[in-house]
């Protein structure tokens, strides 16, 4: 078995009395994609700056290739990071700046100059190194800024939300070019984000977040569809979601009534939930079956009509609100045209499978 | 709508305007016009360069001037020795109340006049003076020690008054280096002199820049320091002109020597700016 490129074991942070990071494990086979995704707030940053030394932590053990970094000064451990901001240094040409950690290993400047040049070129900037940083725009310098780690040839490249800054469309992009640099590079990255798209597009594997711990870790298929946790599920992707009470359990599944009355059927998925017992139960938005006579659902276990009461166009991902009963259902608007006509107030009909609503014990 | 607006323009900058005009540059025409005057018999005057003949073939003239320029360049140069860790710390480490409190303190000695803080160390440092009879208490020193009235009193004295001056420019420009930069400094293998020298430093140029031109100025133009805790001899530049206005009753020889200094902290700020590759606009802007 090859040696994990990182090894994280127990790692704790305190700070004061809140705990920033709680016994976290986890390890990154080399040349893989792990992802750190959660809300703000969670800790990833804290883990981040310890795994890069900027921190100590308070327990625990950080292992690159089998060997512990805990006591290497963060300029001699074998982990770069680019940085939230990026952090380019703006009193250097871009040259420089790809240059600057070669120069720090004492390479002679012939080197490091060919070095620079075939990190330019990987990066598709080629013949740009005399240029000022302020000239860049924020893909460029995106770039730039993984350039001048992956010079230095890390083990492990951290990196830190750096895609935040960046609008909409290019942020899109620069998803499907991190993802190629890594594979360009074979090197191993460790993404944090609170955005669960970025995660979910580049990574192979993601650890889900929340206050401190690990909720669950897998690829993001798994994440997406079978939530361990109703953190999770909650936090991965978009979703109905009820509180309510089980009625009746038979086997992996169940029926509760929610506590606005509405009776549903759920599956447990092998947790441990009792007739009697508070649970929420998790319905993803596309799980939903929309149509216009009931006739066509009658296979589905959850069946019900309503009204809707606001389309909200957003292309591929569009949706309507179905009031039905005293709840608001949010579901899938197939864009295939058949239902272009839909307008508010229109009588629909929506169902969906038993097993694709997700149980979770609830509190009381 | 326009000639309101012009009409603003012009009340806005005249204050800056009167003083200027009012204050500098009519003085200094006049100031120049004196200095080229030469004393040929009573209320008899004529132009010649007399004046700055007189400081150019007197060698004490001559010499207090030179003295007068680099001990102001060396005192800029301790000023900035000792304000850099000090803005560093209070600019990058420090935090919350604690860099507003260092900042405080740095600022109290300014609510004293200068002319009492200049007493301060006088007390200190004078013969019957604090430190001397400390020294003689733990056996140190077997008689009283003087320590006024010599150059590195003087030195002490301009340190100290130009601290602040120094201090500010650069806290504010260290404050607006990221630390995200200079912890990529250090992921990116540099150590604390690489970072310090490729990063911090060049970044902070312009405040080390600004901040020494106000100290230098100062230091040059200082009049109070160094003949309180220089003494009678201290020879600083300034002196030379007070004595030559006030005590010689020679006023076309203090306006020459005035407007030698004034050539002279030009002369030097320029060559800073050049050596440092900065413009004046870009330090001040």
């Amino acid at each position: 078995m090859t040696l994990p490129d990182l090894e994280c074991t127990g790692l704790t942070k305190r700070f004061g009395t809140a705990t920033a990071v709680d016994a976290v494990s986890f390890d990154v086979p080399p040349g893989s994609f792990f992802s750190i995704l959660g809300p703000s707030g969670c800790g990833k940053t804290t883990i981040m700056r310890v795994i890069a030394g900027f921190l100590d932590p308070d327990a625990g053990d950080i292992l690159i290739r089998g060997r512990s970094i805990l006591n290497t000064p963060p300029n001699k451990r074998p982990v770069n990071m680019v940085f939230q901001h990026l952090a380019l240094f703006p009193m250097m040409t871009i040259a420089e700046n790809i240059g600057y950690g070669l120069r720090r290993q004492g390479m002679a400047k012939a080197e490091i100059a060919r070095k620079v040049d075939a990190a330019l070129d990987r990066i598709g900037l080629p013949g740009i190194g005399a240029r000022k940083i302020d000239e860049l725009s924020g893909g460029q310098k995106q770039r730039v800024a993984i350039a001048r780690c992956m010079v230095l040839e890390p083990d492990v490249l951290l990196l830190d939300e750096p895609l935040g800054a960046l609008d909409l469309k290019l942020r899109e992009r620069m998803k499907v070019e991190l993802k190629e640099m890594q594979a360009a590079f074979d090197t191993t990255f460790v993404y944090i984000t609170h955005d669960q798209s970025e995660a979910l597009v580049m990574s192979d594997r993601i650890a889900v977040m929340n206050q401190g711990r690990f909720e669950q870790m897998g690829t993001g298929r798994e994440l997406y569809y079978r939530p361990e946790t109703a953190f999770v599920a909650g936090f991965v992707g978009d979703t109905n979601r009820w509180h309510g009470r089980i009625e009746r359990v038979e086997g992996d599944a169940l029926q509760l009534v929610t506590d606005s009355g509405l009776t549903l059927r759920g599956a447990r998925h092998g947790r441990a939930l009792s007739p009697g017992g508070r649970a929420e139960i998790f319905v993803r938005p596309e799980a939903i079956r929309l149509t216009r006579s009931a006739g066509e659902l009658a296979h589905f276990d959850n069946r019900m009509s309503g009204r809707v009461t606001a389309l909200l166009f957003n292309g591929a991902a569009s949706r309507v609100l179905v009031q039905a009963g005293r709840e608001e259902i949010e579901v899938n608007l197939p864009q295939s045209g058949e239902f272009a006509d839909l307008a508010r107030g229109a009588e629909v009909h929506i169902g969906w499978a038993g097993d694709q609503g997700n149980c979770f014990a609830g509190t009381p | 709508m326009k000639a309101e607006a012009r009409i603003g323009l012009i009340l806005l900058l005249t204050p800056l305007l009167l003083w200027l005009s009012l204050l500098i540059v009519i003085p200094h025409i006049d100031m120049f016009l004196v200095s080229l005057r030469e004393r040929v018999g009573v209320g008899e005057y004529r132009i010649s360069p007399a004046n700055y003949l007189t400081f150019l073939t007197e060698p004490l003239y001559l010499r207090t001037f030179a003295r007068t320029a680099i001990m102001a360049m060396l005192a800029t140069l301790i000023t900035l020795l000792i304000a850099f860790p000090v803005s560093y710390y209070i600019a990058k480490m420090a935090r919350g109340r604690t860099r507003s409190a260092l900042f405080l303190l740095c600022l109290v000695p300014f609510w004293v006049s200068e002319l009492v803080r200049t007493f301060g160390w006088m007390i200190l440092l004078r013969e019957t003076g604090l430190i001397s009879t400390l020294l003689q208490w733990a056996g140190l020193a077997d008689q009283p020690v003087e320590m006024l009235y010599n150059d590195a009193a003087i030195m002490v004295g301009l340190v100290y008054t130009s601290m602040l001056f120094m201090v500010v420019p650069l806290v504010t420009t260290l404050e607006s280096l990221p630390d995200e930069v200079i912890e990529a400094g250090y992921d990116l293998g540099g150590t604390n002199v690489s970072v310090m020298r490729e990063i911090v430093i060049p970044h902070a140029t312009p405040g080390i820049v600004s901040g020494c031109i106000v100290v230098f100025m100062l230091s040059l133009g200082n009049y109070l320091t160094p003949t309180m805790l220089g003494g009678k001899d201290s020879l600083w530049f300034t002196e030379l002109i007070y004595s030559q206005f006030i005590v010689r009753f020679n006023w076309e020889l203090g306006a020459a020597f005035g407007f030698l200094l004034l050539l002279l902290s030009s002369l030097i700020v320029w060559g800073m700016l050049r050596l440092t590759g900065h413009t004046l606009e870009r330090t001040m802007g």
